[in-house]
């Protein structure tokens, strides 16, 4: 439990003098570690890397969309830019950003485990993602691929002559690693929970990634078998996509949103873990509604996988098809609402404190708000009909996840940056990039969801000669620029405070989780002793209050 | 509900010399890796499952096709194939219980005759293959000296019996029956005929590429039990490869009856 000591109160604060980052400083110490908070720093460093590589083709998106007419590079051009866009930020930046970095570094501290059950597979993983995401660099390096993050075929299969097979081959392999990271939370939430540390005390950080590797595990395999017939085609010269051998084109759309639709609550999942706990400790309270919120996790990935169609209403699916896919996509709102409206009731009333962290997860419930219930309107045919291909289809995703991945994924790595690091990072600056995160966001973001109103098409690099069209892409490019600033702070403060940071403490948020007690940074071993679980999660209100009914208390 | 057990981190010396430094005991490595293997192959079940949905969309949309281009697999060939693999499932099985008994001599013999049967099975695929490229029957244009011609036997003279199923097929395509001209009759039915030498190549193929993975782990699995690494306390290695061997068995068992004894029916006249 919290004792004075573990809070850092009054005591000066001293580093640990052993601790998983000076066990040994070599590169080889790191690029063969089998520790598992070394490969999330690896993951961390990587997917940085490829976040700024997204994002600097975001930017030559916007620039062309200053102006109506396609005036700074050709369309052809434009459709790389996109394209590679997508697939870099999807692909290697948000499938791994949370479960691959904080969850690998938390998952065993939250459970009370001394390593993954998997170490050996956890870093292999790493170099997984790694050669994949060098496929998709020569992609881009050698000229680019434009047939958009979807690969729809036919026209990714026979007709686009830019870099398909480079970037296929990355995404394929790419999907291993996230397989392998699936595989290896839920071996380790299984096998090496602390003695005590029953499914109903796990914190939901943890029950959110034991969803995530659920859809890990269950749907990549698919993305990587219609990835791999796209390849074979590609090699072939037919295949079973090819309507001239009576293939179906529509089949890889069923094929491949059976996974991309899933992917979207991989990379939502793991970000709604991260609000939970910042939630709770910000406002000192236990969740509301603890194993609803778990449970909804669970319901959010297996509903994930039944809402598929809901991208295809327009691709000729039978309209059957489309009503039952309708109807379910409504469904998966129940365990999304769930999870908000209990977020809500925990503030309520809770004591509150606006640390970054706090900033970041406010964000999200906003975002993620927005993000949902347009997600509704794009889940009703007829509406649908009118805006899909939209920029409101691009403003609603973006939401998601922009506004609630990477919020949570920012908001995260603040909160347990000084586990991570053994430093606090500077407060004033983070609250500060915090709010430019917030403000760039909306301005980005929320004019596209009224020029797509109007039927701005995405994926187009010229749009009519519009006053108001050119008003609201002028703003969203003015958005993008100050959220782009307000990303390159983080950038600069975090490894500022690396060096010059204040050394934190075991516990600098009198937070509750198992990853509080032990020291910051934590030893290779996690923990000096196995630790023992009494207690219930998330006990931020005194314990002599809770009244427990028919329940034997351990005695300890 | 939790002893007040405080374990130290290290292992004390009387652990299993295989007991990882994460573990806290032999029977939790265990079980770990067993779930991990059996999640590991639910993933292998979903990758497989997709050009599973692929070749049932396709099979209900050109039966005529499918059956007729069945007929053109070897069967015996294909049965050999399936003995074959059937029986290096029960080596693979038996090598389990040596391992479970302790007994490294019948362990590696059964891992030696496991591979054995294995590369049986790859070389026979191998001859398999090859009729398909010297028939031009393997799909598209892989083989731009060959590329994939249905008609192949007819054209080059030789004598080939008529199968029924395609008969069968063009009786209910009336388009598609010849009409008598020089130009080619049915060509989209070689297409969709094509269409399942695609599939068979993809199935196969992807399957063909376990086996050797499999047999890649099974040379490390007989290198481990001749080092006598294995003994009663600690085999679940050979577990674990055996859950896999006889994985990649299964998939063979649904694949021959799906790729090869379509036509069968047809043959007997049962259409």
């Amino acid at each position: 439990m919290i004792d004075a000591a573990s809070m850092g109160g009054d005591l000066p604060v001293v580093p640990p003098k052993d601790n998983y980052i000076n066990r040994a400083y070599s590169i080889k110490s790191w690029l063969l570690t089998k520790d598992h908070k070394r490969i999330a720093i690896l993951y961390l460093i990587t997917i940085t890397f490829f976040f700024f590589l997204g994002g600097a083709f975001a930017v030559m998106i916007r620039l062309e969309l200053l102006t109506p007419a396609s005036d700074l590079v050709q369309p052809e051009t434009y459709n790389k830019f996109f394209t590679m866009h997508g697939v870099v930020m999807i692909f290697l930046f948000l499938i791994p950003s949370v479960p691959a970095t904080l969850g690998n570094f938390l998952v065993p501290l939250m459970i009370g485990a001394k390593d993954l059950a998997f170490p050996k597979i956890n870093l292999l993983s790493w170099y997984i993602l790694v050669i994949g995401g060098i496929f998709i660099l020569y992609a881009v390096v050698a000229g680019g691929v434009d047939t958009g993050w979807t690969f729809y075929t036919p026209y990714s299969s026979t007709y686009s002559n830019t870099y398909v097979m480079a970037a296929a081959i990355g995404v394929f392999i790419t999907g291993f690693s996230s397989i392998l990271t699936g595989l290896n939370f839920i071996v380790t939430i299984h096998t090496m929970r602390a003695p005590g540390m029953t499914w109903y005390r796990l914190p939901l950080f943890i029950w959110s990634h034991y969803a995530t590797s659920l859809i890990m595990v269950l749907g990549t395999p698919v993305v990587a078998v219609t990835i791999l017939l796209v390849g074979l085609e590609r090699v072939f010269r037919v295949g079973i996509f090819d309507p001239a051998i009576g293939g179906d084109p529509i089949l890889f759309q069923h094929l491949f949103w059976f996974y991309s639709h899933p992917a979207v609550y991989i990379m939502l999942l793991p970000g709604m873990g991260v609000i939970s706990e910042l939630i709770t400790a910000f406002s000192r309270k236990n969740m509301f509604g603890y194993k609803f919120v778990a449970y909804a996790s669970l319901g959010i990935a297996i509903y994930g996988f039944l809402v598929w169609g809901h991208h295809m209403f327009t691709s000729g699916q039978s309209i059957y098809g489309s009503l039952v896919f309708s109807f379910l996509t409504y469904f998966v709102a129940i365990p999304s609402a769930i999870k908000v409206f209990n977020w809500t009731a925990t503030l309520y009333r809770g004591s509150i404190s606006y640390d970054t962290p706090m900033l970041y997860a406010l964000g999200f419930i906003g975002f993620f708000l927005i993000g949902g219930t347009t997600g509704l309107f794009l889940a009703a045919i007829g509406l649908d009909i009118h805006v899909h291909d939209t920029y409101f289809v691009v403003a609603h995703f973006h939401y998601i996840m922009v506004g609630g991945t990477v919020m949570a994924y920012l908001g995260g790595l603040h909160y347990w940056w000084p586990k991570l690091t053994g430093r606090m990072y500077p407060e004033g600056w983070a609250r500060l990039s915090a709010l430019i995160i917030f403000v760039g966001f909306n301005l980005t973001f929320f004019p596209q969801f009224v020029v797509g109103y109007m039927g701005m098409p995405r994926r187009y690099a010229a749009y009519p000669d519009d006053p108001v069209w050119q008003m609201l892409n002028v703003l969203s490019t003015a958005g993008a620029s100050i959220l782009g600033a307000g990303y390159l702070l983080p950038m600069v403060y975090l490894p500022w405070s690396m060096r010059y940071g204040k050394y934190a403490p075991s516990n600098p948020w009198g937070a509750t989780g198992l990853e509080w007690q032990t020291t910051s940074p934590p030893p290779t071993e996690n923990f000096e002793e196995t630790p023992v679980v009494t207690w219930e999660p998330y006990e931020y209100r005194p314990r002599e209050e809770k009244v427990v009914v028919n329940k034997i208390l351990p005695t300890d | 509900m939790a002893e007040a057990v405080h374990t130290t981190m290290e292992h004390p010396a009387s652990a299993h010399a295989a007991l990882q430094h994460h573990f806290e005991n032999m029977e939790q490595q265990r079980e770990a890796g067993t779930l991990g293997m059996w999640i590991f192959l639910v993933t292998e079940i979903m990758f497989f499952g997709g050009m599973f949905m692929a070749y049932i969309l396709y099979r209900s949309y050109n039966a005529d096709a499918f059956a007729a281009a069945s007929n053109r697999l070897n069967v015996t060939m294909g049965f050999i194939n399936t003995i074959v693999l059937i029986c290096s499932s029960l080596t693979m099985a038996l090598a389990v219980y040596y391992s479970q008994v302790g007994k490294r001599k019948m362990i590696v013999v059964m891992l030696i005759l496991t591979m054995m049967l294995g590369t049986t099975f790859l070389v026979v695929k191998a001859f398999e293959y090859y009729d398909k490229y010297e028939k031009s029957e393997i799909p598209g244009r892989l083989f731009p000296s060959r590329p994939f011609n249905w008609y192949a036997e007819e054209e080059h003279g030789k004598q080939v019996t008529q199968e029924p199923a395609r008969d069968a097929a063009t009786e209910r395509n009336p388009q598609a029956v010849p009409t008598g001209q020089e130009q080619k009759p049915d060509a989209s039915f070689a297409s969709r005929a094509e269409m399942f030498f695609f599939i068979y190549f993809a199935m196969t193929g992807i399957h063909a590429l376990h086996m050797v993975i499999g047999i890649g782990m099974l040379i490390v699995l007989t290198i481990m039990a001749w080092r006598d690494r294995f003994s009663p306390e600690y085999h679940s290695p050979v577990e674990l490869g055996g859950l896999y061997w006889h994985f990649v068995d299964i998939v063979w068992i649904f694949l021959f009856p799906l790729l090869y004894l379509l036509g069968a029916h047809g043959i007997s006249g049962g259409h």
